[in-house]
This record gives C-alpha cells, sequence and structure tokens, in this order.
C-alpha cells in the first residue's frame, strides 16, 4: 500500500515537474518544497535515515538542482579528488583545474546519475578517471553501449539502500585490508598499477556488490519492457 | 543472442585496470564491447567502480583554495560544452567497434582462402582489428607479443581451450600456440586486440596448416 501510495506522489511530481519545466526557473522556495515532497514520495523516514549523506544530496542535485545540496558534494568531493590527482604527480594548480571540471560534470550529467548501479562515491570516481584518460590520450575513450533507458523510473528506496549496504561492507573490508594489501588495491584503483600488475584477488567482496548492481540492473530491463 | 549463453568473461584484473583508466586502448575497446554485450560484466565493471569509490571516498583530503569553489559556483549556469553523438551499434558491430571505426563499415583486406581483417589501428600502442573467417575456416596465425584479446561478434570459433560464441573473450598470451577454427556455418567475426604492432610475416605460414588440427 504504502509503496503504491509513493509511486502516485512519485508520478504526481514527474508530472508537476513535467508541467513547470524548468525547474530552474521557478523561485527557490518552491523548488525546494518540491524537492521535498518529492523525496518523501519516494523513500520513508526510516530508509531515509540508510541513505548516505552523499546520496541524499546527490538526488537533490538530480532532481530539484539543489545548489546548496552540490555544495554538500563540492565540500566533501573536492578535497579527496585533489588528493586523488596529486596522486598521478598533477601539479596543485592543474590538480584543481580537474577538480573543477568533474565537479561541473557531477553538476551538469546529474541526471545520468542512478542510484540503483552506482553509489555516488563510485559515479564520481568514474567521472574523475575518465577525465583523466580524456586529457591523457589520444584516442577516443572506449565507452560502453548506455543502456536504452529514454525515461527515467522511479526510485526504489530498497534497491538503493541494500546497495548502500554493501557499499559500506566494501569500504569496511578495504579499511580492514592488510596495509600493503590496501595500498595495492589503492594503487590499483589510482591508476598507479599496471594490468599486469594487479593482482587478481583483490581481497574486497567483489561478488556481494556485484549480485546488488545486477538487481538493478535487472529492474530497469524490466521496467523498460512494461514502457513499451 | 542471449546474454546468459556469454561463458568467458573478462578477468578482475582486466576489469580494475579498466575501471580506472590504465588498460592499454587496444583491450579497452573489447572490454568496452564485451560489456556492451553483457550483463554480468556491466555489473562487474560497475562493482569495480563501487571499488575505486571507496577508495576515493576514504582518501586523505588535500585543501582545496578557496576561490576553486566560487569558480565552479559561477560556472554552474553556463551551458556545458557539448558532447559528440555517441555512435550507436551497427548489425553485428557495438557502439565501441562503431566509435574505433569513426562510425564507417569496416574496410576488408583479403588474407586468402576467404579469410579477411579490417585494421582499425595498429601502432606502438597496439593493435585493434576486425576478422572474418568463414565457417569452418582456421583462423589464421599472426605473431604477436603480451596478451591477446579476441571478443567474438558474430557465429563462434573452438580451440583446445573450448567454443566461443557471440559476446565470449578469449584471452590468450604469447606462450599459448593454439589454432582457432570458425565452426561450420555462419561466418565468424571477431574483435582482436593486441598490446604491440602486428607482426605480419609470421601470418602466411599458418594459413598453410591443414585446417582440422586442434
Amino acid at each position: 500500500m504504502i509503496h503504491l501510495a509513493n509511486r502516485i506522489v512519485t508520478v504526481c511530481m514527474m508530472q508537476l515537474s513535467k508541467e513547470h519545466a524548468p525547474l530552474s526557473k521557478l523561485p527557490l522556495g518552491v523548488v525546494q518544497a518540491a524537492a521535498r515532497s518529492a523525496q518523501g514520495g519516494i523513500v520513508t523516514t526510516e530508509q531515509q535515515a540508510a541513505f548516505s549523506d552523499q546520496t541524499v544530496w546527490m538526488i537533490a542535485v538530480r532532481d530539484s538542482r539543489d545548489k546548496a545540496a552540490f555544495g554538500q558534494l563540492f565540500d566533501f568531493y573536492a578535497p579527496r579528488l585533489k588528493g586523488m590527482i596529486l596522486r598521478n604527480g598533477i601539479s596543485g594548480n592543474h590538480a584543481e583545474d580537474i577538480v573543477q571540471d568533474v565537479m561541473l560534470s557531477v553538476w551538469h550529467k546529474a541526471a545520468q546519475f542512478d542510484p540503483h548501479r552506482s553509489n555516488v562515491s563510485a559515479w564520481v570516481y568514474q567521472i574523475a578517471r575518465n577525465r583523466q584518460i580524456d586529457m591523457a590520450r589520444k584516442y577516443n575513450r572506449p565507452v560502453p553501449e548506455a543502456l536504452k533507458v529514454e525515461e527515467r523510473v522511479d526510485d526504489d528506496a530498497d534497491q538503493i539502500v541494500g546497495l548502500e549496504q554493501e557499499t559500506d561492507k566494501l569500504r569496511t573490508a578495504l579499511a580492514n585490508l592488510p596495509d600493503d594489501q590496501r595500498d595495492m588495491v589503492e594503487k590499483a584503483y589510482l591508476g598507479e598499477l599496471s594490468h599486469s600488475d594487479i593482482h587478481d584477488q583483490t581481497g574486497l567482496p567483489l561478488g556481494t556488490i556485484k549480485s546488488r548492481i545486477r538487481l538493478g540492473l535487472q529492474r530497469l530491463r524490466h521496467e523498460l519492457k512494461e514502457l513499451r | 543472442m542471449t546474454m546468459s549463453d556469454i561463458t568467458h568473461h573478462i578477468s578482475d584484473r582486466l576489469m580494475a585496470s579498466y575501471a580506472s583508466g590504465t588498460l592499454p586502448h587496444p583491450y579497452a575497446v573489447v572490454v568496452a564491447s564485451h560489456i556492451s554485450m553483457c550483463d554480468e560484466c556491466r555489473a562487474r565493471y560497475h562493482s569495480h567502480l563501487a571499488a575505486g569509490g571507496s577508495v576515493l571516498s576514504s582518501l586523505a583530503t588535500e585543501t582545496v583554495s578557496d576561490d576553486l569553489r566560487s569558480r565552479v559556483f559561477d560556472l554552474l549556469d553556463d551551458a556545458p560544452a557539448p558532447e559528440p553523438k555517441p555512435k550507436k551499434r551497427q548489425g553485428v558491430y557495438p557502439a565501441p567497434v562503431m566509435e574505433a571505426l569513426k562510425g564507417k563499415q569496416p574496410v576488408w583486406k583479403s588474407l586468402g582462402m576467404g579469410v579477411k581483417q579490417s585494421i582499425i589501428s595498429n601502432d606502438p600502442e597496439g593493435s585493434v582489428r576486425l576478422l572474418y573467417i568463414p565457417g569452418g575456416k582456421a583462423v589464421p596465425e599472426h605473431g604477436h607479443s603480451g596478451l591477446e584479446m579476441t571478443l567474438v561478434l558474430q557465429g563462434a570459433f573452438a580451440d583446445e581451450d573450448g567454443r566461443y560464441g557471440v559476446g565470449d573473450v578469449e584471452i590468450t598470451d604469447d606462450e599459448v600456440d593454439h589454432v582457432p577454427v570458425a565452426e561450420p556455418g555462419v561466418a565468424c567475426i571477431c574483435l582482436a586486440a593486441t598490446d604491440g604492432p602486428l607482426q605480419f610475416k609470421a601470418m602466411m605460414p599458418r594459413l598453410l596448416q591443414p585446417l582440422f588440427r586442434i
């Protein structure tokens, strides 16, 4: 029942935002009110408590172009992105230019953020790695075909929370690795190891998070079938 | 083709390298093409991105200058630079192959006995090419150093390691001496990548070898 009610609220919100699009032209108060009720329509309070701050901020940026939420994302990611880029041997000023590009992409590409397949850190990581590859390579960066989704489907709080829990487990596993192994994993994902230097067994429980992501993909394909 | 038919996937080592952006370009074309055809590996790719995200979120912070924040906020309302429209899948060629072909159909060169190849790129960073092998014919030998990745786009081939159908990837190193043979029936079309330039002089002798020596 609650789920059905949530769906109805979400559909109403989608109608609303279609009628009044673009949201950026609306007075800030209206946008914020819409964001609040949209969030209320998607998740229960209990479930929302299980969302990470980053996910709550990112959904607010995606759905209501919330600049305050973007500021929170900036304050969390910009100092870490700079750390990642500096580790790749890029000088301070140049590193900040890259941080700027990445954070602007987070803002402009927010509509592509899908919390059923990626948590926010994974998505920001992907944008940052892509930016660095694009600067270094003479060839176009090969990207997988996008899944054919014309319209974004409703958020499913259970799915999102499930993925968040797996992501937490992954982060805990990373923190608990022996120093030398954690160092190796960090080097691999920060682009400091070649494919022949990366060991197959990273010690990270990637299997469980993969199952969650697979569920997200299946759900997406299922919704697509319903749309046809 | 159904997704569950794919049995030969990308290893975690290569997937982690692809996610972190260190995989040499020729292999990245194969990995991106395989992910386009394989939900299993699309999920694995995202799980490696999640691992990368965990590393990012647990990194020590570096102080950013005050004006970076205001600079970014000043630019939020500017329209982003337009991005080139991504190429679409055409026939058996997934989008990353069409991207590598710059949207054009492959230009085939005969290697004899009905076998054809279309070289997409070949330089010190490695090679990416398409192979067309008529049903029942052997895949020509081609000298290369290091790893070779072969993704089946149409038909199937088999060698002593097993059968490779549409979506399957075979990964071999230069130690392995093998003779893949296309299955009878529809021609086998593969995408093959090496991390060194192709060595053409090794190609002819293998063509002369008996076709059914598996």
